[in-house]
């Protein structure tokens, strides 16, 4: 019987971070050295964490299943990332980051957790200009600052539109520094495919190398993850083509509880997908709505008119605009969190304000700031992204509004691990999106980059120590045992069967048929008999991939159809399992959002007395229903309240 | 839109390669260049064959995973731009499109139109980075940075690696990917203190791994999907020289 344990710290909620580091066990420098740790994926956190501990003296094997670290989709991120410097005089604080954190998790989050992560956020700014991570400036040669949604400060760091770019860079040349040195060795193309498991502890994985489609045996002390979030279940996101949820859902079968697999980030401001052979969805930054005015028409004729391409944006005169988030919350106005604006968006379209020829899209104007502020400043500040926008659509935002609507964006969801980011199976780590751990039931924007390095940096490197303490005593072992044997014949078996479908439908058009479902019923507005519906068809659409799938070419070979194939059938099995998660919280919370819970205003409508938890799934076999764990969330320093942005 | 396509097939790096014809007879303007290629492997698949092989991950322009020459131009017929972010609409109905990997010395091809760009990744490893462990650093506002060299310093960091300066090159030189990477540690106080190290052993390197010399045609700027700036490759010299003599 699993038992959940978050094991935080003793003390006030300030002083557990430092209470912990200063009693947690510690390796020797002599020790370390004698040390093998794996790290799957080379994002912020991997590459953080890497780099991190082998310049500790730990001997650390890199993987990614990338051509080249540098490529992991950390940098992808645009906009920024957040700490609590206060630099702008602004009135923050760690206790504000901490508190806005937990309020835009909508209080689904594990406070020790949050407060370290805003403890640390500062630490990393420190590090990536120490690095040389070119942050934007002032004149005065300090550093700049943007404001982001759910938060009333300036707290956002950022390097133009590529901030995540910028850090990625900086982790991947500290790695790249410890590759020279010897510490750790890398294996891009290498992508992991089981956790082998010794005594009950994970020692070590089976990674296929992608090339030469050979499986092979890694050895280790402890494995880490950060392999990243699994949002391409629904197809069309804006993750990479690459992202998969398979390192992480290996570990849940092999007893790893995923926490939350139902909270997932819906971000506002995408473009909207225009065909059905669409491969993609583009995001654009957060840091959009700072200047930019999100309307629809106030006059449904209106909106017909921009549907069927009679009319655009510009020819809507001022007082025929619905600025819906400035007059719902006017408070926070465009800058309310992602979830909040994503489900107004959704409300508007739905209603039938749609701005495109979809129905499905609503306006982002920066009419007015360029007319405050100069096309110039504009320019300076979002070029890159205008630039991204006009090649991707053919039209100029500088002089018509750009055209967004919500697409699937981050996972909150992932392994549950305690609070020394250990998973429920000794020696195996997840940080990063992998992990379920800060963001509770929504992520603030310019977070994910804080998490990643905050993890990868700062709390890994501490945490892993308290485990590897008792492990100095085990020599580094051969790969030639049963485990890993029985480990690679598992991964063999499952390729081969694959192999042998030879069926007549390519995995592109089954997984789009899965992100159909999983967007329609485990999307933006959930119900009961929605999501039972989609645990009804996962199922039928699994038989048909089991039956009808091809796979051309060989299983010893360079072969993207495999892979994906593979990446395909554990997204198969992770969708039922989101849907099952989401049917179970009988509440609306953050970006989980159960139309039959909602208050009069249409807001998500939460229910603390029964669901002030963590929802822990656990694995209990592919014709059995998983068991869920619930670990009781405790708010000993913030008040619960309804999220209010007005 | 209808389109002939000749594609440079190549079963591994020793085999010899060669160019196939294919046709796709209904592609949207609105889509990429991928997913141009997303439906011609769909056809293949369909058929049994198997599909033509290309790097791409992020599809946004970020990564540098992808890499195509089109129609003899890196990243094909547009400027700024990788090929993911290329859309047919640049193309007309009836076209015949050319399609061929990076072809370099440093750059060995995998297959088709995958190619190994390991070499850049060692480049790097050669000290472009600075040595800094974390834990540390100093307040990140004690040092301050003219704000005209912070923009200088990110205008090269943002290099993605993609390589297209090496395939545009007559020579396979590597001078504006380590330019780049020289000029974004060396404009910041930060990336100073290591200077004559790192373009010294940068340049050795890059001697070592099979690119080119630098002959100053400037196609590589030409080609840049970031635009990056042959000045760059001017301050690598004059960094070079400061360092060697």
């Amino acid at each position: 019987m699993v038992k959940l344990q978050s094991r935080i710290p003793e003390g006030p909620l300030a002083e557990k971070w430092s209470n912990y580091k200063s009693n947690q066990n510690l390796v020797n420098p002599a020790n370390k050295r004698k040390l093998d740790v794996i790290v799957i994926g080379t994002g912020l956190a991997g590459a953080a964490e890497a780099a991190s501990m082998a310049e500790m003296g730990f001997k650390v094997k890199s993987f990614c299943y990338q051509d080249s670290s540098r490529r992991a989709h950390s940098i992808g991120a645009q906009g920024g990332i957040n700490a609590a410097k206060n630099y702008q005089n602004d009135g923050d604080s760690i206790y504000r980051l901490f508190f806005d954190t937990v309020k835009g998790g909508d209080y689904r989050s594990r406070e020790a957790n949050v407060y370290r992560l805003a403890e640390v956020s500062n630490e990393i700014i420190d590090q990536c200009v120490a690095q040389g991570v070119p942050f934007a400036r002032e004149y005065g040669g300090t550093l700049d600052n943007r404001s982001f949604g759910g938060a009333l400060v300036s707290r956002t760091f950022y390097a133009r539109g590529q901030t995540g770019q910028q850090l990625l860079l900086g982790a991947y040349q500290a790695l790249s520094r410890q590759v020279k040195k010897g510490n750790v060795e890398m294996y891009p193309r290498m992508e992991m495919y089981n956790l082998v498991m010794v005594d009950g502890k994970a020692r070590g994985i089976i990674a296929r190398d992608v090339i030469t489609g050979k499986l092979e045996r890694f050895s280790a002390h402890a494995v880490v993850l950060a392999s990243g979030g699994y949002g391409n279940v629904y197809f069309l996101s804006t993750m990479a083509m690459g992202a998969n949820v398979s390192a992480i859902w290996q570990c849940y079968k092999k007893g790893a509880l995923f926490g939350n697999p139902g909270f997932v980030q819906i971000h506002p401001t995408c473009i909207p997908v225009h065909g059905e052979y669409q491969s993609k969805l583009n995001l654009m930054s957060e840091s959009l709505r700072n200047d930019g005015r999100i309307w629809v028409p106030k006059k449904r004729e209106d909106a017909v008119r921009l549907q069927t391409g009679e009319i655009g944006g510009v020819d809507i005169p001022e007082e025929d605009r619905d600025y819906y988030l400035e007059r719902r919350y006017p408070a926070f106005g465009n800058l309310v969190p992602r979830d909040v604006a994503s489900r107004a968006a959704k409300e508007r379209c739905d209603a039938g304000y749609g701005v495109n020829s979809t129905g499905l899209a609503v306006f982002l104007d920066f009419k007015d700031s360029i007319n405050r502020l100069g096309k110039d400043v504009i320019e300076a500040k979002y070029g890159n992204l205008f630039q991204m926008y006009e090649k991707i659509t053919d039209t100029n935002p500088y002089k018509v509004p750009m055209m967004i609507y919500p697409a699937i964006h981050y996972t909150m969801g992932g392994i549950w691990v305690d609070y020394e980011l250990h998973t429920t199976i000794p020696g195996l780590f997840a940080t990063g999106e992998s992990n379920f751990s800060d963001h509770g039931a929504n992520r603030l924007g310019a977070s994910a980059l804080m998490q990643g390095l905050a993890d990868g940096y700062f709390v890994l490197p501490y945490t892993i120590q308290n485990y590897l303490a008792d492990e100095i005593n085990t020599p580094r072992f051969k790969t030639d045992i049963p485990e890993f044997e029985t480990a690679e014949k598992e991964v063999k078996e499952q390729l081969d069967k694959l192999m042998e479908v030879k069926g007549i439908m390519s995995v592109d058009t089954l997984h789009k048929k899965l992100g159909k479902i999983m967007w329609e019923h485990v999307g933006m507005g959930r119900n009961k008999e929605g999501l039972q519906k989609a645990i009804e068809e996962i199922e039928k659409l699994k038989e048909e991939f089991w039956f009808n799938v091809n796979i051309p070419g060989e299983v010893n070979d360079l072969n993207p159809e495999l892979q994906k194939a593979s990446r395909m059938a554990d997204f198969l099995e992770l969708g039922a399992l989101m849907a099952k998660d989401a049917l179970h919280r009988e509440e609306s919370c953050g970006g989980h959002f159960r139309e039959e819970f909602q208050t009069g205003e249409g807001e998500a409508l939460r229910n603390d007395k029964d669901f002030t938890y963590v929802a822990a799934w656990e694995y209990k076999g592919d014709d059995k229903e998983p068991v869920l764990h619930k670990e009781p969330l405790k708010f000993e320093y913030i008040e619960v309240k309804q999220r209010d942005y007005k | 839109m209808k389109l002939k396509l000749k594609i440079w097939r190549q079963k591994d790096p020793h085999s010899r390669g060669k160019f196939v014809n294919y046709r796709l007879n209904d592609i949207s303007a609105d889509s990429s260049f991928l997913e141009m290629l997303d439906v011609l492997n769909e056809e293949l698949i369909s058929k049994g064959e198997e599909p033509v092989v290309y790097d791409h991950d992020c599809r946004e322009g970020i990564c540098g995973a992808c890499g195509l020459y089109i129609n003899g131009r890196p990243h094909g017929p547009d400027s700024l731009i990788t090929v993911c972010q290329l859309h047919m609409r640049k193309f007309k109905n009836g076209d015949t499109i050319v399609i061929e990997p990076w072809r370099a010395r440093a750059f060995p091809v995998i297959r088709d139109l995958m190619v190994d760009r390991d070499a850049f990744d060692k480049l790097i490893q050669e000290g472009g980075y600075v040595s800094v462990n974390t834990g540390s650093a100093p307040d990140a506002n004690s040092i301050p940075v003219k704000k005209v060299y912070a923009d200088l310093s990110m205008d090269a960091a943002a290099c993605i690696g993609c390589g297209a300066c090496v395939a545009a090159c007559k020579n396979a030189s590597a001078m504006l990917f380590v330019g780049a990477k020289v000029s974004h540690l060396t404009l910041l106080p930060q990336g100073k203190v290591e200077s004559n190290e790192r373009v010294r052993d940068m340049v050795a390197k890059m001697d070592e791994l099979g690119f080119g010399n630098c002959t100053n045609t400037g196609a590589c700027e030409a080609e840049c999907p970031k635009g990056i700036k042959l000045t760059n490759i001017a301050r690598l010299n004059r960094e070079y020289y400061r360092a060697t003599f």
